[in-house]
């Protein structure tokens, strides 16, 4: 296994639009190695994105496991994914490994129920909350070209201004 | 040599403070870094991380006519400090209720006393003249624990002020 690098903004690859996966041969699962040594060797390491090491097809893997006390689906390899309800809004503290020294407030949505193929191209649909679907949305976002810069809301003032937030489409 | 200072700022707000200001420094070679500006009452208020090539003279100078003429009072004070280096808070404390004298040096008390480091920390006065509200919001790193700063809000809850803490888990992906 190798690790990868990880590109960092403002690298305009980072904007990109991520193609989606269709050959789910030995090479896929290489790389899949390849993403998980990355994304645990990197800071937090919870999550990462296939773009993000520069490969622009709609992977991203996520493991919440070491963090205390949540509910967790534990190591989830997610190609193709898609998020086909959400439900509720929080906000919450996010950085990224392609953004180096700043964190930020961003609001995702509490529930998601995701769809998505495993590594070899079998479908499932699972129900995740709280962290765990913070993880997979800000891994998903990398896939449209987003980062958490895009999502960012004001520290100031949100303890009275959460009425105006309007929910991404 | 270039140093960082921070140079704080302060008059009666009028729309292009800040462009006046940064042009300024922009116009004399200077970098800008972490900063911190909003009104407060009728005032406008900076505070910023500016990199200078010279001394604390030559960037007075280099804002003299901007200050003169927007009425802003400066202050700079050379720093060790750097950019790169933040601190991530753990720990988020709101407090609110009814405006009276003490609040925050009772809730900042008992948050230092139980190992509180506040990273950030704004707050506000709303409401209205007969009744003002008292709303602080604070971001700190818990040097002893969250249980020690659970046990210090509730001597200041028992006070008469509404606290809440809640857990920063920054998501790092």
């Amino acid at each position: 296994m190798t690790k990868l690098e990880i590109l960092t903004y403002p690298d305009e690859r980072l904007k990109q639009l991520s193609e989606e996966v269709t050959d789910f041969d030995a090479e896929l699962h290489q790389f899949l190695a390849d993403l998980e040594e990355t994304m645990r060797g990197g800071p937090g390491g919870v999550g990462i994105a296939a773009p993000q090491v520069g490969r622009f097809q709609r992977i991203a893997l996520v493991d919440v496991s070491s963090k205390p006390k949540i509910e967790h689906h534990g190591y989830l390899v997610l190609i193709n994914p898609e998020i086909v309800e959400y439900n509720g809004f929080v906000k919450g503290r996010e950085g990224c490994m392609s953004v180096p020294d700043y964190t930020g407030n961003v609001m995702r949505a509490e529930t998601i129920t995701l769809e998505y193929q495993d590594a070899h191209g079998q479908k499932h649909s699972i129900q995740c909350s709280g962290f765990e679907a913070r993880a997979i949305q800000h891994e998903m976002d990398h896939l449209d070209g987003l980062l958490f810069l895009d999502r960012l809301v004001s520290r100031r003032n949100d303890l009275f201004r959460r009425k105006v937030y309007q929910p991404p489409e | 040599m270039s140093h960082w200072y921070i140079l704080s700022l302060v008059g009666k707000d009028s729309p292009g403070i800040v462009a006046h200001v940064t042009q300024a420094l922009y116009d004399g070679g200077c970098n800008l870094g972490e900063a911190s500006m909003i009104r407060m009452g009728d005032s406008f208020t900076i505070m910023m991380m500016v990199r200078h090539e010279g001394t604390i003279k030559s960037l007075q100078t280099l804002l003299s006519t901007v200050a003169d003429s927007m009425g802003l009072h400066i202050h700079i004070d050379k720093m060790d400090g750097d950019l790169h280096h933040h601190v991530e808070p753990d720990v988020q404390i709101t407090v609110y209720g009814a405006d009276r004298p003490g609040i925050v040096a009772h809730v900042t008390g008992a948050l230092a006393e139980a190992g509180l480091n506040i990273v950030n920390l704004e707050s506000d006065v709303g409401g209205t003249e007969a009744k003002p509200i008292y709303i602080m919001h604070i971001d700190g790193v818990a040097g002893e624990g969250i249980a020690a700063l659970e046990s210090a809000l509730q001597i200041v809850i028992k006070e008469g002020v509404e606290a809440k803490l809640s857990l920063i888990e920054t998501m790092i992906g």
